[in-house]
């Protein structure tokens, strides 16, 4: 082989990968959080709403979990601008991406919630506790700390996935390595760090995660023992 | 501008196609790599062990994008052109294989211990032990994962679109390029993948809820 490998361009444009993280950063961290908020409404609905409700949840979670993010990510960037709702690079890759993330955490939560006893929320009644004390405090807290492993994938696995937005022309990190590679042809090596780059960031979110959840569960906290 | 017509519908089944031949190479080269791959990861050397462990937290911790760029374009600098459906193809493997290996590891691990214990006072070697006692039923457990996890190989085979492979999502862009509708194109396209991977994801439950039946 009479390939050399050379890292040179990195002194120039070093700046361009760091600015691709922090905005896959930024992405993902949006679509992450408001996911989770839609899922977690959707998991509550599916669990306690009406029939009506509990089947448009289900329609909802089937279309998204069993399309590709790709497509979800035309339908909202190319689809809704050509019925004239344009939407930025960036604001379709969050819509795209929270709707994708609340599809699985509305499955994953549901998991959770269905696994809270009934004598749980008899207790929470005989407390005197409000309706929105007992879904948040009985309910959602210790769902979510049942589930948080699966949970944790999730939102790593959706990190990664966002390197899809790439094809829609939002600056992340998969499109700075695209435009850096077209301009210098140095694709093997752009391409490799980026890789190492996803990794730091896996391992950073999983961190993340972890600290969480040493501060929502206090069980965890004191006792070091999951639920 | 050309109108969208049942031609071209036609010619997104047709792509489809494509989609399915993909997807079968990614689960076929994914099990064949996995497996080994879940047998390293239990085995009672340290090393193997080790190695397993890596590869899949490497594959697991990168984009299955970026893995798919190296192969192609990265491959193809180093003086390796391949062609896209085998730079897919290599891609969907490595991706399959360290998901499947650790799908499967799961389940020779919830094989209960006492099987092995048993299969060891029949008398049966390693080798036996793993083929007769250990993996029959662990297939069974691997069964409802592994059906779920092919609906995710199928709907990351869109992704073989970036690197110029015309399956269906590609074939979806083709077509938007000359009608120049993307909504019902891409609606269209997602329907289809719905219709390859909803009877997948409804087969994962059913065969889930029949192991479950059981216990």
């Amino acid at each position: 082989m009479s390939y050399k490998f050379d890292f040179e361009f990195l002194a120039e444009r070093w700046p361009d990968f760091v600015a691709g993280a922090w905005l896959t950063i930024q992405l993902t961290v949006a679509s992450i959080a408001l996911g989770f908020l839609v899922g977690t409404v959707c998991a509550l609905a599916r669990v306690y709403g009406g029939p009506v409700l509990r089947r448009i949840v289900g329609v909802y979670v089937e279309a998204i979990r069993n399309t590709p993010l790709l497509i979800q990510i035309f339908i909202v960037y190319f689809g809704l601008s050509s019925l004239g709702l344009k939407l930025s690079a960036e604001v379709s890759a969050i819509v795209a991406l929270t709707v994708n993330m609340g599809a699985y955490t509305t499955e994953i939560m549901r998991a959770g919630i269905q696994s809270i006893q009934r004598t749980q929320l008899e207790a929470a009644d005989c407390l005197g506790l409000t309706r929105l004390q007992t879904i948040l405090h009985v309910v959602l807290l210790p769902a979510m700390e049942r589930v948080y492993p699966a949970l944790s994938s999730q939102f790593v696995l959706l990190m990664l996935a966002s390197s899809i937005t790439s094809q829609i022309s939002a600056e992340e990190l998969t499109a700075t390595a695209n435009l850096v590679q077209s301009d210098t042809y140095r694709s093997f090596e752009v391409y490799v760090i980026v890789a190492v780059v996803y990794l730091a960031l896996s391992a950073l979110y999983r961190f993340a995660l972890w600290a969480i959840g040493l501060v929502l569960f206090e069980r965890r906290r004191k006792l070091g023992t999951p639920l | 501008m050309i109108q969208l017509s049942s031609t071209h519908i036609l010619y997104l089944v047709e792509a489809a196609r494509w989609t399915v031949l993909l997807s079968l190479i990614a689960f076929v080269g994914g099990a064949l790599v996995g497996l080994p791959l879940a047998l390293m990861r239990v085995s009672r050397s340290k090393l193997l062990r080790g190695l397993a462990s890596i590869y899949i937290q490497i594959v697991q911790g990168t984009p299955l994008l970026i893995v798919l760029f190296l192969s192609y374009f990265g491959l193809g600098i180093l003086g390796y052109k391949l062609d896209p459906l085998v730079a897919a193809g290599i891609s969907f493997t490595i991706y399959a294989a360290a998901f499947l290996g650790e799908i499967w590891r799961g389940c020779i691990e919830a094989v209960p211990k006492t099987q092995w214990e048993a299969s060891d006072c029949l008398g049966l070697n390693p080798v036996q032990q793993y083929a007769y006692v250990i993996l029959p039923q662990a297939v069974r457990i691997a069964t409802p994962p592994t059906v779920g996890f092919m609906v995710q190989i199928v709907k990351n085979t869109s992704l073989a679109s970036v690197i110029g492979f015309v399956e269906l999502a590609r074939a979806g862009q083709i077509v938007n390029n000359s009608t120049f509708e993307p909504f019902v194109i891409f609606a269209v396209v997602g329907a289809i993948y719905f219709a390859i991977c909803y009877p997948l994801s409804v087969a994962s439950r059913h065969l889930e809820r029949k192991a479950n039946a059981g216990r």
